[in-house]
């Protein structure tokens, strides 16, 4: 039983980052219906950043780390601006295969400069937060995993009132749900799909940083793994669909710590894929998402 | 196209022979960049059919090219003895069996992808595939039998550049006459607008599995030559980053343009070759040029005017 519950605990703390990875897939989904397959190099981004920063902001205090996970989270939201003005602007209204390659190549991109600019070999993560093991009976947390759940429940609130309760959150909702008829009645279509990348970005920014605090080895190809099987979160629960996304990270992380714990440890990279083929087949839509019906 | 397509195929296969039985003495540095170049050119074509010709979008290719490549080594390398008594002592026919056998398992691979795939369009399928060569990557590094992550040594060398070209001969010759034949025409409509196209009366699932399956055998076929002529083959060989790279062959050459295609994968190997002493810049430029091709020129960049097909 206890067996049972701390697997549970881990498996949480990896679905909440997969589920901040996979909420920057959805709503960029939801804005231009494209994958960005980038994100997970700005993920990547996410965890240098926070790695550079630890040094002069320093690390083992709350204050300090907060500090760096803001600083971290505003630069990829710079570099999440950034690549769409530059890479996914100039294609807007092209095929979806011309938006997709590009993304491809933006990721090979942030992938490459990585290795170039800060080496090809693994760096060990500072501990940004107090290092403590909180122990419940004879179940253990690490403060590395209540990090994870409070900033991720923290991020998932504030984004759930960006999304409904402000001025932007409505002109996103507007955009993806018909970005002719938002730009008529007068959204800046443009200015909203920064934004959406800024916040996605950041979102991922911080997922790099959780996960570089739970697993402390960074390099620059860390992102693709995550990324993916974020990716797999996003579909699972439904692309498009923010509480999708969450719910999809947390079910994937829990059938992945389930493969892992019966015995699988080498197939876990694959489980990921097997899940999404699976959803695919069975619920296209994902679990929380709605079926549309295909316009001619 | 020619008027007789059979001709062009045999004549070419006949100076292929002719070029390899003089290659005896040619310099093994340009020895291994030219069977690496037919190597490229059969993976892009067989691509293209898949990524150009029917629209669909696969960024799994270099697992099929692993699934031919393993089981075309492990029949040669660990079951080498007694079949090679079986063929004969013949090392050729052995060759030739393991590589069909190879493809066909590719071709199996593709049909287990493309079944399931087909009601998925654009970027789900190249998620769905990305995942399917991942898997396959996986699955390889766990069978210990065939050396795990450490890969397969001592295959034969059986390949040689006469192999390499003539399967990429047979290859763009099958591309070609199947998507110029009457029946092929399908696979453009497929391409065009899938309602459309099943509007008249095409089946679009048979067209589209079609393409998978051919386009993974060749590319088995090419994993078999590869690794029998490289003697070595490991299960990171045939991952993402490879995929990319025929990916990137077959945009570069421009989708749906075989010649185009063919064009490219001589430039990118023998590109990749001479900027190797570029190190880090290589992958740099490489990604650069995706990204500038893809606003600039998104129609690949050999597109004569007036030939081949346009596209939206």
């Amino acid at each position: 039983m206890t067996e049972l519950l701390q697997q549970l605990i881990n498996a949480l703390a990896l679905g909440a980052i997969y589920a901040l990875i996979a909420l920057g897939y959805t709503m960029v989904y939801g804005v231009l219906r494209f994958i960005n397959f980038a994100h997970s190099d700005v993920f990547m981004v996410g965890a240098f950043a926070g790695y550079f920063l630890a040094r002069p902001l320093g690390s083992g205090s709350v204050l300090s780390g907060v500090l760096v996970l803001l600083g971290a989270m505003v630069i990829c939201a710079l570099l999440g601006v950034i690549i769409e003005k530059l890479a996914y602007r100039p294609l807007r209204g092209r095929s979806t295969l011309t938006v997709l390659i590009t993304a491809i190549g933006v990721s090979l991109l942030l992938q490459n400069l990585g290795q170039h600019v800060f080496g090809a070999n693994p760096r060990s993560f500072p501990a940004l937060f107090p290092v403590h093991q909180f122990h419940l009976g004879e179940l253990v947390v690490s403060s590395a995993q209540l990090m994870v759940f409070a900033v991720a429940i923290v991020l998932l609130f504030l984004l759930r009132h960006i999304v409904l309760h402000t001025r932007t959150g409505i002109a996103m909702r507007a955009l993806s749900f018909n970005p002719v008829a938002a730009s008529l009645v007068g959204v800046n279509n443009d200015r909203v799909i920064s934004f959406t990348f800024a916040l996605g970005s950041a979102l991922a920014a911080a997922g790099g940083i959780l996960y570089a605090s739970n697993y402390p080895s960074i390099d620059p190809l860390m992102g693709t793994l995550p990324g993916m099987k974020a990716f797999v979160a996003a579909v699972l629960g439904g692309i498009g669909n923010i509480a999708g996304a969450a719910v999809g990270g947390l079910v994937l992380g829990l059938v992945e710590t389930t493969v892992v714990a019966l015995g699988g440890s080498t197939y876990r990279d694959a489980v990921a894929f097997a899940v999404l083929i699976l959803i695919l087949l069975l619920r296209p839509e994902g679990l929380l998402g709605r079926r549309i019906a295909e316009k001619v | 196209m020619p008027a007789r397509p059979q001709l062009v195929l045999l004549g070419a296969l006949l100076l292929i022979a002719v070029l390899a039985a003089f290659s005896g003495g040619a310099n093994p540095y340009f020895l291994d960049i030219a069977v690496s170049c037919g190597i490229n050119v059969t993976l892009a074509v067989s691509l293209n059919l898949i990524n150009g010709y029917t629209g669909q979008f696969s960024l799994g290719h270099a697992g099929f090219m692993g699934v031919g490549a393993y089981v075309a080594a492990v029949l040669t390398t660990l079951y080498g003895a007694p079949l090679l008594a079986l063929a004969g002592g013949q090392g050729w026919l052995l060759f030739l069996a393991a590589l069909l056998a190879g493809g066909m398992a590719a071709a199996l691979a593709g049909l287990i992808v493309g079944v399931p795939s087909l009601r998925l369009k654009g970027d789900y399928l190249a998620i769905v595939t990305l995942g399917f060569g991942e898997i396959i990557r996986v699955v390889l590094q766990n069978i210990d039998a065939v050396g795990g992550p450490r890969g397969l040594i001592g295959i034969p060398a059986y390949a040689n550049l006469a192999w390499a070209f003539g399967l990429a001969a047979i290859c763009i010759y099958v591309v070609w006459a199947m998507v110029h034949s009457t029946w092929g025409r399908g696979f453009l409509a497929v391409a065009d607008d899938e309602i459309a196209a099943e509007a008249m009366g095409i089946n679009s699932t048979r067209y589209k599995i079609t393409a998978f399956l051919v386009g993974a055998f060749f590319a088995g076929l090419a994993g078999g030559v590869y690794a029998h002529f490289k003697q070595y083959i490991a299960p990171q060989g045939f991952g993402f980053d490879k995929s990319i790279e025929i990916v990137v062959m077959v945009i570069l050459g421009g989708m749906g343009n075989t010649l185009g295609v063919i064009a490219a994968a001589i430039l990118l190997t023998v590109l990749g070759e001479s900027l190797r002493q570029f190190g880090d810049y290589r992958m740099i430029l490489y990604s650069l040029l995706i990204i500038v091709l893809m606003i600039l020129r998104p129609q690949g960049l050999f597109r004569w005017p007036g030939r081949g097909r346009t596209r939206p």
